[in-house]
C-alpha cells in the first residue's frame, strides 16, 4: 500500500497569470476599437474617456499581475512575461496619447479663410459625372425633390479627401 | 441649403466614394487645390505621398453668397456635427 506522502513530488505546476495577459489584451484593443468604433460618436471621440478607461482598466490589471508574479512567485507565473507586456501596453498608450493629443492638431491655421460676414469666395470646379459647376448655379438651382425651389444656401465641405 | 463637398479627389474618386457611402449630394472636384487655397484651407503635404490637400473646414453660405456661419476644427478628429449644422441652417430662414 502506497501511502499519498511516499510519492515523488513533481515540480509545482504554477498558476497561469490571467491578470497580465487579460489586461495586455485590453490595452492591445483600445487603439483598434478607437479607430474603428468610438471615432464614430462625437461623445467618444472628441475627448476619448472610454480609451483612457480601456487603458486605465488594462494597467490596473498588469500592475495587480505582476505584484502577484513577483511578491508569489511559488504560485503564479509572468515575472517575464509581465513586464514585457507592461512595457508593450505602456508604448501603446503612449502611442495613443501622440496621436490624439498632438498629431491629429497639426493642421494648418487657415488664418485668411472667408469670416462670417464676407463673401465666399465664387469657384467653378468639376463635379462627379464630368459637369462643370460654379457656386452661383449651385444657388440658383432648384434643389433635387423641392419642388423647383432654390436652396436657401449652401453648406461648403471642405474634406481631406477619399484614399 | 444643398450641400457641397469639395476635395482635390478627382470626379472618378469622388463617384466611387458616393457609391461607397449612398451619398447623392454634389460632389466637386479641386485636383489642383486652387478653390483650396483660395479659401485658405490647404494642407501641404497633408495627403498620402505628400500630397496637398483641404484641411477641413464647413462654411455655411446663404443665397446672397455670404458667409453665415463656419466650423474651422483645430483637431482632424473633430468635425461638425448634423445637430450643428442644422443649429446653423436656421440662419438662413
Amino acid at each position: 500500500m502506497i501511502n499519498r506522502q511516499d510519492r515523488v513530488p513533481g515540480p509545482v505546476k504554477r498558476q497561469w497569470n490571467w491578470r497580465i495577459w487579460t489586461g495586455f489584451l485590453l490595452a492591445l484593443a483600445v487603439i483598434p476599437a478607437y479607430f474603428l468604433f468610438f471615432l464614430r460618436f462625437p461623445v467618444t471621440r472628441d475627448v476619448p474617456w472610454a480609451s483612457w478607461l480601456m487603458f486605465a482598466g488594462a494597467g490596473w490589471l498588469l500592475l495587480a499581475g505582476v505584484s502577484r508574479a513577483f511578491a508569489n512567485s511559488a504560485v503564479y507565473r509572468g515575472k517575464i512575461a509581465g513586464p514585457f507586456l507592461a512595457f508593450l501596453s505602456l508604448t501603446a498608450a503612449i502611442f495613443f496619447a501622440y496621436a490624439t493629443l498632438y498629431a491629429s492638431r497639426q493642421l494648418p491655421a487657415a488664418g485668411d479663410a472667408p469670416r462670417v460676414g464676407e463673401k465666399a469666395p465664387e469657384f467653378t470646379l468639376v463635379a462627379v459625372g464630368g459637369n462643370t459647376v460654379a457656386m452661383s448655379s449651385l444657388l440658383s438651382e432648384p434643389m433635387p425633390g423641392m419642388e423647383g425651389q432654390k436652396p436657401r444656401g449652401l453648406l461648403l465641405v471642405f474634406y481631406r479627401g477619399y484614399w | 441649403m444643398r450641400p457641397v463637398a469639395i476635395s482635390v479627389d478627382t470626379p472618378d474618386q469622388s463617384a466611387a466614394l458616393c457609391r461607397k457611402a449612398g451619398y447623392t449630394f454634389t460632389f466637386l472636384s479641386d485636383p489642383k487645390a486652387e478653390v483650396i487655397r483660395r479659401y485658405d484651407l490647404l494642407h501641404k503635404r497633408g495627403g498620402p505621398d505628400g500630397k496637398d490637400i483641404a484641411r477641413p473646414a464647413e462654411f455655411l453660405v446663404d443665397a446672397a453668397g455670404v458667409v453665415r456661419w463656419r466650423n474651422l476644427t483645430e483637431d482632424l478628429r473633430k468635425r461638425t456635427t448634423p445637430e450643428d449644422v442644422l443649429q446653423a441652417a436656421q440662419l438662413l430662414h
